[in-house]
């Protein structure tokens, strides 16, 4: 039709362009339409209206008057709380899980592959109103199970000793924390190109990770209240007092959480294992490395390295997976934008902070894995079969 | 000398078992030690289950026994499988559900494995599904998609969700692969976004705010779930199908192309043949997945399996017997979805001994 293939691409490249970018502007001008024809207006300026309702559960002082935008990230904080907790709990379940399928005894690997089949087969949701449901039907706080007098098991959620400590110490304990496990990988991650550096680096990770240890235990202790540094949950009246409340949503959540995904893990870490060769194993031994040592030096780290791409895509799974909140009334990212959409009405705004969100929390966690996986991955040219 | 000629490997059973589970002292009571958790653990189970449970009779004599109180399933087991169905109209629900149940075991058959049969007979019980459970033929009177519910609904929105998403999976996938950098990029990005937010959000958008957005919308609420399921599963099927494309030779686009053979000849009869053959495995976890993932449509508010399950034992008589109805539930989850997985493992075996 024209003079060469190149134009004759360029020409329906530009058509198809077109038409796509003019049908999403006419959607959505339409869509602002029909919801400015039901009184709906159209733009942020909600974001700093006051909602007038509460959540369940905030990591921040949080109150009915605060704005919109408040309780948004209060949503996406409390994603993000519930979804490291619940990976950190998966993976070391399914590190255990997959330990156990890996076992030359057979009543091991029985045990892990039991504990897969029955975990993995079972839709997430389903486990997710199950452990609501136990956690909701437990006796009431008068009646409660007693373990060791320390934690108390009600209907009312679960009770946990907790630090008695002024909030500023405890804020500050957490950041300065905080900052020392960021110095520490940074240390472990930065490139060793000199021997000095090989040599320096590692104690220079582990001086911070030290460092930030003590200096938030000093924090801590000097921050305390008058009665003591540990404060128990006791009985007073209906209710407790003192100590940390576990909600039963958030328990439920976080149970059916790190036990799906460790199931998961497992599977993954499995493979990580069966992918370590033979002869490495074999060598560790012949080096007189104990079973501890060949396990912690030689196959979790080879394993680990060798699924980490694996890894990765599980886990933006499992952040996903704390939508679920939305069925047992966890005040998640998406629980609050829901909310939001049925009190304020800006449908197409919410919507779009919603995607937005999750889009950068799924591409961040990809971003570090993909960088630490290219940090860690085994160079050069090992032979592994 | 005569004394290291070497023994042949033992077969007898006490050297089997001393061998692979009491090779060491620590190993043999780390066996002893599982051996005993497994034993007690499926003796409370069959005790549970079966020993002191009630499997007929009333809320209170539930409350008597020690045991699983089966009889909320044998009460209320209609409930759990046909919903609201109208209670004369439950064996439509019923054939319509076993034909469903019937295509999916077909399908594992490779004599199905081509285009035409496999859609021939995923279109054929679709229909006959539709117009069991809908009626308004043959003499059966009406019952609207708002009344449909329990297990047979969950089975339908599935065999919706994978009639639809697989050929938009595989036209995604095709665009992905296009020469035009665009259409490449625009499917590319569509897909990656897809993939990145939670199905929920995606459900909740197409089942609740579309009506909203977009007023005069046809289609009831069931229909729009079913649609944003399947551009869901086919956002993931359309990698699956696009690494199965890409693990082929290039030669063998290169030889289809030699032998003149046009664009859609080349996909149709070499490509997307050899591609599925390579992709099943995963294409059959993927419709696993896709099985669990329907239980989350009773977050939007539709009267599946485990809406019909929660409504089970919500209402006062059967509260406490929320542990058999949910066991009861995860098992008939562990049904579909175990038989799906193993077979797709079984798949994967004997595609890599033909290798």
């Amino acid at each position: 039709m024209f003079q060469s293939r190149k134009t004759n691409a360029f020409l329906i490249q530009a058509v198809i362009g077109l038409v796509v970018v003019a049908a999403l502007v006419l959607f959505v001008r339409y869509a602002q339409r029909s919801l400015e024809a039901q009184n709906m207006t159209s733009g942020f300026a909600f974001l700093w209206r006051s909602t007038g309702w509460d959540v369940g559960f905030s990591l921040i002082p949080y109150t009915i008057n605060d704005p919109y935008w408040r309780v948004i990230l209060v949503g996406i904080l409390n994603t993000l709380f519930l979804g490291l907790i619940g990976l950190a709990l998966a993976t070391i379940i399914g590190i255990i899980v997959g330990a156990l399928r890996t076992s030359v005894n057979p009543v091991m690997s029985f045990l892990g592959t039991l504990y897969v089949e029955s975990i993995r087969n079972v839709p997430m949701i389903l486990q997710a109103f199950f452990w609501y449901a136990v956690f909701t039907h437990l006796p009431p706080p008068r009646q409660s199970i007693d373990l060791g007098g320390m934690m108390f098991l009600s209907a009312r959620g679960i009770f946990v000793p907790w630090l008695n400590v002024s909030t500023f110490a405890a804020g500050f304990a957490g950041v300065a924390f905080g900052c020392a496990v960021l110095l520490a990988l940074t240390f472990s991650l930065l490139p060793r190109r000199s021997l000095f550096q090989r040599t320096l680096y590692p104690k220079l990770s582990r001086l911070a990770l030290l460092g930030g240890i003590l200096f938030a235990a000093a924090v801590l202790f000097f921050g305390r209240n008058t009665d003591g540094l540990f404060q128990l949950p006791q009985l007073k009246g209906l209710n407790f007092t003192g100590g940390l409340r576990v909600s039963p949503e958030f328990a439920a959540l976080l149970t059916a959480m790190s036990l799906y995904g460790g199931a998961f893990l497992g599977e993954i870490i499995r493979a990580g294992f069966l992918s370590v060769n033979r002869g490495q194993i074999e060598a560790a031994h012949a080096l007189g490395l104990s079973g501890w040592h060949v396990f912690t030096r030689v196959r979790l780290p080879l394993a680990l390295r060798a699924v980490l791409p694996t890894l990765t895509n599980q886990y933006v799974w499992l952040i996903k997976a704390t939508t679920l909140g939305i069925a047992v009334g966890f005040s998640d990212f998406f629980l609050v934008i829901s909310t939001s959409i049925n009190q304020s009405g800006q449908t197409l705004e919410l919507i779009a902070i919603l995607m937005a969100g999750f889009l950068v929390i799924n591409n961040v966690l990809a971003g570090v894995m993909n960088f630490i996986n290219a940090r860690i991955k085994l160079r050069g040219t090992q032979l592994r079969i | 000398m005569t004394d290291i000629a070497l023994a042949p490997p033992s077969l007898d059973l006490r050297h089997m078992v001393r061998r692979k589970l009491f090779p060491t002292p620590l190993s043999g009571l780390v066996s002893l030690i599982g051996i005993a958790l497994i034993s007690w653990l499926a003796w409370a189970l069959i005790r549970w289950a079966i020993l002191d449970a009630v499997f007929f009779g009333t809320p209170d004599e539930c409350k008597q026994a020690a045991g699983a109180c089966w009889a909320v399933i044998t009460t209320r087991w209609r409930l759990m499988f046909f919903g609201l169905y109208p209670y004369d109209e439950h064996w439509r629900s019923a054939f319509g559900c076993l034909t469903l149940i019937a295509v999916i075991v077909l399908s594992c058959i490779p004599w199905f494995w081509t285009a035409l049969r496999i859609s021939v007979l995923w279109v054929v019980s679709f229909t006959i599904f539709v117009v069991l459970m809908r009626g308004g033929l043959f003499g059966l009177s009406v019952i609207t998609e708002d009344k449909w519910g329990g297990l047979a609904l969950s089975i339908f929105i599935f065999a919706g969700t994978s009639l639809l998403g697989m050929p938009l999976a595989i036209m995604l996938a095709l665009l992905r692969r296009s020469p035009l950098p665009l259409v490449a990029k625009l499917s590319g990005l569509f897909i990656d976004t897809v993939r990145s937010l939670p199905l929920i959000t995606i459900l909740f958008t197409v089942a609740i705010l579309l009506p909203i957005i977009v007023p005069g919308l046809a289609g009831t609420k069931i229909t729009r779930v079913i649609c944003g399921m399947a551009v869901f599963f086919a956002a993931y099927q359309a990698e699956i199908i696009r690494s199965g494309i890409q693990s082929l030779p290039v030669g063998q686009e290169e030889a289809a192309k030699a032998l003149g053979l046009n664009y859609w000849q080349r996909t149709r009869k070499i490509i997307l043949p050899q591609a599925f053959r390579r992709a099943l495995p995963p294409t059959v976890s993927q419709f696993a997945i896709s099985f669990k993932e329907v239980a989350l449509v009773i977050v939007i508010g539709i009267f599946d399996f485990l809406a019909s399950g929660n409504a089970a034992y919500g209402s006062g008589d059967w509260a406490f017997a929320y542990v058999e109805v949910y066991a009861f539930m995860a098992f008939v989850y562990f049904i579909f979805v175990f038989s799906l997985s193993r077979y797709g493992a079984y798949l994967e075996r004997r595609m890599r001994v033909g290798k």
